[in-house]
């Protein structure tokens, strides 16, 4: 049996909850977000520490508090929230047919099908793992990654380790070295493999600097060893080009090692569903709309982008909610102008409407001062913003009104110094 | 004496775990002892998952005969034991004149072993196979299959273990004494076993056996091979194995493609003589070395497609400085005449385990005859894939069992009832790898970020153990320190 | 008399300022006075740099035992920041407690922990723990 809805939100973390409230708000009436968790909320509800909520709400609020807002928004608005069910397939409709996408989600209860107009996914991301980082050495227990750590820590009560290491300088790698210390553990460093940070800079200081934690920048993990548990690595200095150097390798006793080398959006749905992905974001290519290349499929938050803030992810959702009630309502206007980048690791959206303001988010390569993002079109600077201070580890955010455009050919964000 | 058996297998890889299926068919008693806390954690669950043709190895030489007449034989192998398996055919890919002549060369052995239907295919039909492998042409090989060594050893087991087979897991063979009609197996842990037959299945190990039981004319030289594991997104551009020319002085089948019969793509192995028998680490050159080797079959190859490395251990009969293949040893000796040792099992050790294992039974019966059990039940079923059933037959398990509802393992859709199942079969799983290895739990990209702390609980639950106390794979292996706060 | 110039993380938000304090020693007390703050967004970074280069002050978030609960923790936080060298007892404190489920967000735990005017509040619901079948 299949039911209808209006819109399916794939995922109950941040981003479907806040946009799941927005559709509401919108006017959007049968609205369903199918969560895998029995419990809505996501990553937050592992994220015991506070600092979220300040752009959102102006407020320093914990990870399970967040998610309480807008579930209880939610709850408010009349959305649907279901629970312990597992989206499993997307199916497009036929392009041009106008027709609705088939959403199949298993659940106790049943194998569940339903049909809409629009689907959001909303399914965050993932973290790196040992793999895909190619580390060396033997595979014994006690590689974790950042977030399964937080989780056993946070959720299940279990200690991953006593004495350890990390590698990468993600947030949540801080976070966690912060958390474990003040449990009683001993983490001996930080390790970045890049020659700068890739957490923020208020989390390097509360969390590293606070507690006397190493940051070694321009190293990496060479080496794992132990049979059953771990019991030490190999770190070496890297070279401009990422590539250990011969000779200055050191053995670290240790019986952890955690991982916060980078987050991948989850987007298995969404290339079983027909989008085409961005290589750099890991993303979904999309308008301004958050609209993929499949009319009516949205994407937003850490799914189309991995965002620096919890906050930020909310609101690039609730404005994907709006676009997406537009799109069931009267339509959305075409997007023919592309956007490209240099000097960024990439840029979002991928294509622009010209006939409405739009927001570009990008994150610069390298750390620089006094910088600044000009948007040109045709050769020549239409819009500009300053950077007094840019980081990779941050997000930017530039608003590009439409008058500045002076053509339906595409547009660059550049990245300069103030000269 | 602990426990009297008829037979006592040593070894719970593919070979022991055949042995002990072939020789349940028979009124004895019969016992596995294995090392590890579980099955198949050497060489027959580290390597590429292939069902060999037998165009590799010298005519007249048993791992010829053997090869060919298991590669006959699995599909009939695959039905009863429930083991996934597809015979996808196989493409060995040659550039220049020198792969072509050595190409022929393996056709002619190929025929000569009574390989069917190998042929040299040029680039466009080779293009058809496999349209994402490189090379000039190719010697196309119909016969050669995939399969999931682990699965096939847990059939094995599973079958053997239902027809009466008893398993003593985390037990080490120390010593072997010879009372005149029986022998005493001891272990490290401090039991002894008697029984009066013993098969050393030992693998990388077996030489050791076989001089703890009294011949110590075997040397096993271990062979390091590493691979790379594939996303499953790589998996519809490689249909079928795809191998270079072999390359006769490594006495390894040269780095290759392998898809999975899961859909994920290996790339290995390389072929390194060690001095430790069970170093089953990667290494940077190495993981370099898969990398470009393999591209240059499979130019597809991504960094961003990796998932996972491992190694295994070739247990080889032949040194570095000999390189290529001794033939498979099985036999009794006069010294040992109630032992039947099966050293330098090697590639294709995998394809031949049953023909091997069928050899044993007629080695014993040499020496006394052996009645069949009326009673011996050649099939087991193993349970439902959820992944790869229709909608319907989804739906229709869920009705069932709620727990087929509750996905677990989101990149491999594996649900809380296989979970559950891999824990409480015969030979359920005792740790975290136990469990990935019987249901694919955690096998994924995320490898286990997400579903690890559910296979936790669900194995704690089941167990009575305390989560604190759980092992990641082997002894030794705790994955937690402890609590963070002490509750109830 | 002498002059010193420090950079500071602000921590209060995402931005994370670098703020540059300058400082004069007073001739009589010895202590550090800040003459001149640049480099933050908005006043609070100007407040915060001076604290933290006289007394810095942490916020704290944690775990306490659920006794009973569908989940074994419940997240805290303190309500205010406290002076960060006061941190380790007030986790000794955090370690020693349990509390029975069910527990509520919002709900104080603690009021006025250590007397630094704080209380501790947890962060998140926590059901009692279903009956076992």
């Amino acid at each position: 049996m299949t039911e209808r809805r209006d819109v399916i939100i794939i995922g109950g973390g941040p981003g479907g909850l806040a946009a799941a409230a927005e559709l509401k708000r919108q006017g959007v009436e049968r609205v369903l977000v199918i969560e895998r968790e029995q419990e809505a909320g996501g990553i937050l509800r592992q994220c015991i520490h506070d600092g979220f909520g300040l752009t959102r709400f102006r407020k320093s609020l914990s990870g399970p508090e967040y998610a309480w807002r807008f579930l209880s928004e939610v709850r408010a608005s009349g959305a649907e929230l279901l629970t312990n069910a597992m989206a499993l397939n997307i199916e497009a409709p036929e392009e041009g047919t106008g027709g609705s996408f088939t959403v199949t989600a298993a659940s106790p209860s049943g194998l569940l099908r339903y049909r809409a107009a629009a689907v959001v996914l909303a399914m965050g991301c993932r973290e790196r793992t040992r793999g895909a980082l190619a580390i060396p050495g033997e595979r014994p227990a006690g590689v974790f990654t950042a977030g399964a750590a937080q989780a056993y820590v946070n959720l299940k009560n279990l200690m991953p380790g006593r004495e350890i290491v990390i590698l990468g300088s993600g947030d949540v790698g801080l976070i966690m070295a912060r958390r474990l210390t003040l449990e009683g553990a001993r983490v001996l460093g930080v390790y970045e493999i890049l020659p700068w940070p890739s957490g923020l800079p208020r989390n390097l200081r509360q969390c590293l600097q606070d507690y006397g934690i190493p940051l070694y920048l321009s190293h990496t993990v060479t080496e794992i060893h132990g049979r059953g548990r771990l019991n030490g690595l190999t770190v070496s200095q890297v070279d401009r080009a990422r590539r250990p150097i011969p000779g200055t390798e050191r053995h670290v006793p240790c019986d952890t090692l955690i991982l916060s080398a980078g987050l991948i959006p989850e987007n298995e749905l969404t290339r079983k569903a027909g989008a085409a992905i961005d290589p750099r974001t890991g993303g979904p290519v999309v308008d301004q709309y958050y609209q993929t290349g499949i009319p009516g499929l949205f994407a937003a938050g850490n799914v189309l982008q991995v965002h620096d803030l919890v906050d930020y992810v909310s609101l690039e959702a609730e404005n994907l909610a709006r676009s997406a009630a537009r799109f069931l309502a009267s339509g959305l206007p075409p997007c023919p102008i592309p956007v490209e980048g240099e000097g960024v690791t990439h840029t979002v959206p991928h294509f622009i409407s010209g006939t409405e303001d739009a927001v570009v988010s990008f994150r610069v390569k390298e750390p620089l001062r006094q910088g600044r993002a000009e948007v040109r079109q045709d050769g020549r600077a239409i819009y500009a913003k300053r950077l007094p201070r840019a980081v990779p580890a941050e997000m930017e955010r530039l608003t590009l009104p439409s008058a500045s455009l002076v053509s339906q050919n595409s547009i660059k964000v550049v990245i300069s110094h103030d000269g | 004496m602990k426990d009297s058996y008829d037979v006592i297998i040593i070894g719970g890889g593919v070979i022991g775990s055949a042995c002990a299926r072939e020789l349940s068919r028979y009124r004895l008693s019969i016992a596995v002892l294995e090392k590890e806390n579980d099955l198949c954690r050497g060489a027959s669950g580290r390597n590429s998952g292939v069902l060999h043709a037998g165009f590799n190895n010298r005519p007249g030489s048993l791992m010829a005969e053997l090869c060919v007449e298991g590669c006959a034989g699995f599909q009939q192998v695959a039905e009863e034991l429930s083991v996934p398996f597809r015979r996808t055919g196989k493409l060995v890919v040659g550039f220049d004149e020198e792969d072509r002549r050595q190409l022929l060369a393996l056709i002619a052995q190929g025929k000569a072993n009574g390989v069917p239907g190998l042929a040299l295919v040029d680039k466009a039909r080779m293009r058809e196979l496999a349209p994402f492998v490189e090379g000039e042409f190719a010697m196309w090989s119909p016969s050669t299959g995939i399969l999931d060594p682990f699965q096939l050893t847990l059939g094995l087991a599973e079958n053997a273990a239902a027809n009466g087979v008893r398993y003593h897991l985390s037990r080490e063979v120390s010593a072997i004494k010879d009372r005149g009609t029986s022998y005493a197996v001891l272990t490290a842990s401090g039991e002894a076993f008697q029984s009066r037959w013993v098969v050393n299945c030992a693998g990388i190990h077996s030489d050791r056996i076989a001089a703890i039981l009294g011949t110590s004319c075997y040397e096993i030289h271990p062979c390091r091979g590493e691979y790379f594991v594939l996303d499953q997104r790589s998996g519809p551009l490689l249909p079928l194995p795809a191998y270079p020319v072999p390359n006769l002085r490594t006495g390894g089948l040269g780095i290759h493609l392998t898809p999975t019969i899961d859909g994920n793509v290996l790339i290995g192995p390389s072929a390194e003589y060690t001095d430790r028998r069970e170093d089953f680490s990667s290494t940077r050159p190495v993981m370099d070395l898969l990398l470009s080797d393999g591209a240059r079959i499979f130019p597809h190859l991504q960094g961003d497609l990796f998932i996972r490395s491992y190694a295994g251990m070739r247990p080889k009969l032949t040194g570095k400085t000999e390189g290529g293949y001794h033939d498979f040893v099985i036999e009794r000796r006069k010294e040992t005449p109630r032992a039947v040792n099966l050293v330098g099992i090697e590639s294709p050790g995998l394809t031949a385990a049953l023909p091997i294992a069928r050899r044993v039974v007629r080695l014993i019966q040499e020496e006394e005859p052996l009645t069949p059990r009326p009673d011996f039940q050649p099939r087991r079923s193993a349970p439902p894939r959820f992944r790869d059933l229709s909608p319907e037959e989804q739906a229709r398990l869920i009705a069932r069992d709620p727990d087929y509802g509750e996905v677990v393992c989101r990149c491999e859709t594996i649900t809380k009832a296989q979970v559950l199942q891999a824990i409480r079969g015969p030979l359920g799983a005792n740790s975290i790898t136990g469990i990935k290895y019987r249901c694919r739990a955690s096998m994924g990209r995320c490898q286990g970020g997400y579903c690890q702390q559910r296979l936790v609980q669900l194995l704690a639950q089941e167990t009575g153990a305390a989560p604190e106390e759980l092992l990641y794979s082997e002894e030794g292996s705790r994955l937690f320190f402890g609590k963070v706060r002490e509750n109830d | 008399m002498m002059d010193r110039t420090e950079e500071v993380t602000c921590i209060l938000c995402p931005n994370g300022c670098a703020v540059t304090v300058s400082s004069r020693q007073d001739p009589l007390s010895g202590a550090w006075l800040p003459t001149a703050v640049s480099g933050n967004l908005c006043g609070r970074g100007e407040a915060y740099a001076k604290q933290e280069l006289t007394a810095p002050r942490r916020t704290l978030t944690s775990s306490v035992a659920v006794d009973g609960g569908a989940l074994p923790l419940a997240s805290v936080r303190l309500t205010k920041a406290v002076p960060r060298e006061r941190l380790p007892e007030i986790m000794e404190e955090i370690r020693r407690m349990r509390v029975s489920a069910p527990v509520r967000m919002g709900q104080t735990l603690a009021e006025n922990v250590r007397g630094l005017g704080a209380d501790l509040i947890c962060t998140r619901n926590v059901e009692k723990k279903p009956a076992q079948d």
